[in-house]
Formats: structure tokens, C-alpha cells, sequence
């Protein structure tokens, strides 16, 4: 069809020069190009925009969420470390407090033990110096009418005299007590 | 369609002149004769408008395949062509211009290769003035609302860095370059290509055909040749189609870009 017009045209003679426009072409040209411009802008153009700018914020959002929830975590990792270090921090303070009472124990149960033996010692000691101190005393007289008595004998003279009998065990007595004896 | 019957209605052939581009009209209104390239810019206007339009009419965050194929080609103007030349400060402004610049300018020219088309809409001379002539009222006015009238003429015809000994000669130049030639060779640049390809295609098509029916002898070797040179002259224009619309938009978001740049 094309080039059946084509060689009718040119039998006609009708040679126009192409670089000449029409003006009903240029005008249909604008005004066609004019509607579809403004139906992008209005129709088109905002909403590619505004999917790509929504998308754009979801991403960013996702982004932003999970690093929100890797910070969480981070500070949930931080204080249940921070536990741990109190709780080991705790047992060791325990541990140094119960060795040292444990020490503290022993050392006041041998003060007391060191003190009873002290104690039973002396005494000991007491009972000791006061049986002695007894049985001195009772030695003492004893000795005296046994020795006046066997003296009383040998002489076959009564030393009954009180005074005298008296004197005379005082001064052995204190001769033995010296650790010389008066009588050979 | 170019049929055989029609070439050996001339007993010689008639190579393909501009006259094949002057269609007689599909129907009148009134005096205005409607002719295929006329109806070839608006459905081309509504095919870019419905694609766009039902891609992103729900507009979801995960896209189903239409809305990501309407994403991929908005997306590649608005930023290989706006974001990419004109900065991401201002081209927000310009990118449902040079979304609509680039389809309406790449499906018309692709019409040239659509079976039942075949004519590429913009090897009518006076519809690539008007897109032409649209883009160089809309670099200049952007220009001049931000740097005002001599502000503008200014920043487009003096050169900076250069010593003012040698403006008499520049000036001229620039603005001879920047005002007066950039909107001319953006219509003729697109017009041409356009008006040559097809040409070229018309050529190899009819006398493929002429050879085989008309010339006899040789022509059964040269004309199955030639039409195979037509398939693969095709596949070429489909690339320049491509191109020139590409061309087209890249040109309009740089001049824009010049235009709002601080600094000729």
C-alpha cells in the first residue's frame, strides 16, 4: 500500500521537501507530547517516587531495627558478663573472709587452750605448795615432840620444861631450814 | 506492505525519494487530513502513559514483574539520564520531562520496525522541530528563572577563564553554539537518522523484490541478497532508534544541567 502511494506521489509530482514541516504536524506533535507530559507528571512520577522513597525507608528502618536489637543484645551481653564478675568477685570475698575467721578460730581456741593449761598449772602449783605448806607445818611439830621426845630419852631427863624444850627445837629448826645443821 | 505486484507496475525502478514519507491522510477532520505518523504519536503516548501508569498503580514495596519492569525503565531516565547529569540537588524537577522525552521519542521510533507500523514518526521533520523546539524553550527558561535574563545570556555566552582580549571572538561563538544551534541540530540530528534509516530500508526492500521479479539473470542472486541486508539493515536501525532517543534525552538533561550550573 505504502509504495503503491509512494509511485502515485511521485507520478503526481508532489516532491515536498522533507526539512519543511507542517505545521499541523508540529502542532499535533505538542500537543500530544504536552498531555503525556503532564499525565506522567501527575499520574506517574509521584508514585514511582514515592515507592522508591517508601522503599528506600523500609530498608533504612530494617536497618535501623536491627542494629537497635544488635545494641540490646550487646548491652544484655555486657551486664550478664558484669554478673559474672560480681558473682566470682563475691566468692572470692567469701572465700578470704572464711580463711580468715577459720585462722581467726583456731588462734582463740589455742589462747584458751594455752590459758586453761595456764590455769591448771597454776593450780596445780597452788595445791602443791599448799600441801607442802601443810604438811611443813604438821612435819614441823611432829618433828619437834618426836625429837624431844627421843632427846628426853637418850638424856633420861624429862625436857618437859616448856620454854626451854622450845628453844631449843626453834634453833634446830632454824639450823635445818638454813641447810646446816646444828648438830653434827 | 511493499508488495511485487506494485514495483512491476513501473517496468524500471524507482528508487525510494522523500516522497515515500508524504502519506495520504487515514481520515479528515475537517481540513486537517489525520495521517499514520499522527496516529502513531498518540498511541505512542498512550502505550507510555498505560505501561508507566499500570507498573506502578499499586506501587508495593516487594514489585510483582510489571511494576519491576515499569521500575527498571523509569528508574534507568530518571537516574542514568536526570540524577546522573543534571545532579541529585535539582533533577527531581526534570525527571517526568525526560521520562516522557525519552519513551515518547524511543517507541516512536521503534515504530519503524513494528510490523503494521513501519514508519518512524519522527522522519516527519516538523514533529522532531516541535520536541526540539520544546526542549529549547525549557533549557533557556530554566536558565533564565535562576540566573535571570542576562544573567543567563551571560553564563551561556562568556567564557570563564579566558582573558577578556579574546571575548569579541568567543562570545559570538558561545552563544552562536550554546542559544542558537543547540535546538537545529537536535532536530535534525534525530529527523535525519530517522529519514535515512528508513530510506535505506525502503531501498533494500524494493529492490530485493525488483531484482527477483523484474531484472532477471543476477537479480535472482542480488535481490534474496539485498533483502537479507534489509533484515540486517533492521537490526541496525533498531540500535539507532534506540540511541537517538537515548541521544535526545542525554542532550536535554545536559543542557538543563548547563543551564543551572554556577559556572559556564
Amino acid at each position: 500500500m505504502m509504495s503503491t502511494h509512494l509511485f502515485l506521489a511521485a507520478a503526481e509530482g508532489e516532491e515536498h521537501n522533507p526539512l519543511i514541516p507542517l505545521w499541523e504536524e508540529v502542532a499535533i506533535s505538542l500537543v500530544v507530547f504536552g498531555i503525556l507530559f503532564f499525565a506522567i507528571k501527575k499520574f506517574v512520577a509521584p508514585k514511582f517516587e514515592a515507592t522508591f522513597a517508601e522503599r528506600t525507608k523500609a530498608i533504612e528502618g530494617g536497618i535501623a531495627a536491627a542494629e537497635s536489637k544488635q545494641a540490646e543484645a550487646d548491652a544484655k551481653l555486657a551486664e550478664l558478663e558484669q554478673q559474672l564478675a560480681d558473682a566470682r568477685h563475691e566468692a572470692a570475698r567469701i572465700r578470704e573472709e572464711a580463711r580468715e575467721q577459720g585462722a581467726q578460730i583456731v588462734a582463740e581456741l589455742r589462747e584458751q587452750a594455752q590459758a586453761e593449761a595456764t590455769r591448771i598449772v597454776d593450780h596445780g602449783k597452788t595445791q602443791i605448795e599448799a600441801e607442802r605448806q601443810q604438811a611443813v607445818t604438821s612435819l614441823r611439830a611432829e618433828v619437834g615432840t618426836l625429837a624431844t621426845t627421843l632427846a628426853g630419852r637418850i638424856v633420861g631427863e624429862s625436857l618437859d620444861d616448856d620454854e626451854r624444850q622450845s628453844r631449843v627445837v626453834e634453833r634446830f629448826l632454824a639450823d635445818l631450814e638454813a641447810g646446816t645443821p646444828g648438830v653434827n | 506492505m511493499i508488495t511485487p505486484s506494485s514495483v512491476t507496475a513501473a517496468d524500471e525502478f524507482h528508487a525510494p525519494g522523500p516522497s515515500i514519507f508524504d502519506l495520504p491522510p487515514v481520515f479528515e477532520i475537517g481540513s486537517l487530513g489525520v495521517t499514520k505518523p499522527m496516529l502513531q504519536l498518540i498511541v505512542a503516548a498512550v502505550v507510555v502513559f498505560g505501561f508507566l501508569y499500570l507498573a506502578i498503580r499499586k506501587g508495593t514495596l516487594v514489585p510483582g514483574r510489571l511494576q519491576y519492569a515499569g521500575e527498571e525503565a523509569y528508574g534507568f531516565v530518571r537516574n542514568s539520564i536526570g540524577r546522573d547529569i543534571i545532579g541529585s540537588h535539582d533533577f527531581q524537577k526534570f525527571t517526568p520531562y525526560l521520562v516522557s522525552v525519552f519513551f515518547f521519542i524511543l517507541l516512536n521510533n521503534l515504530f519503524a520496525s513494528i510490523p503494521l507500523f513501519q514508519f518512524p514518526t519522527f522522519s516527519r521533520s516538523g514533529m522532531a522541530y516541535a520536541l526540539a523546539g520544546l526542549s529549547w524553550v525549557i533549557y533557556n527558561a530554566v536558565g533564565m528563572k535562576k540566573h535571570g535574563v542576562l544573567g543567563y545570556l551571560k553564563l551561556q555566552s562568556v567564557p570563564s577563564g579566558v582573558s577578556p582580549a579574546m571575548y569579541p571572538l568567543l562570545v559570538p561563538l558561545e552563544f552562536f553554539s550554546n542559544i542558537l544551534v543547540r535546538p537545529v541540530t537536535l532536530a535534525l540530528r534525530l529527523f535525519c537518522n530517522m529519514f535515512a534509516g528508513h530510506i535505506l530500508l525502503v531501498l533494500f526492500a524494493t529492490g530485493g523484490f525488483y531484482l527477483i521479479t523484474e531484472y532477471g539473470g543476477i537479480g535472482y542472486v542480488a535481490g534474496p541478497l539485498a533483502l537479507v541486508l534489509a533484515i540486517v539493515v533492521s537490526f541496525l536501525e533498531m540500535l539507532i532508534q534506540f540511541l537517538q532517543a537515548y541521544v535526545f534525552a542525554l542532550l536535554n538533561a545536559m543542557y538543563i544541567a548547563g543551564a543551572l550550573a554556577d559556572e559556564h
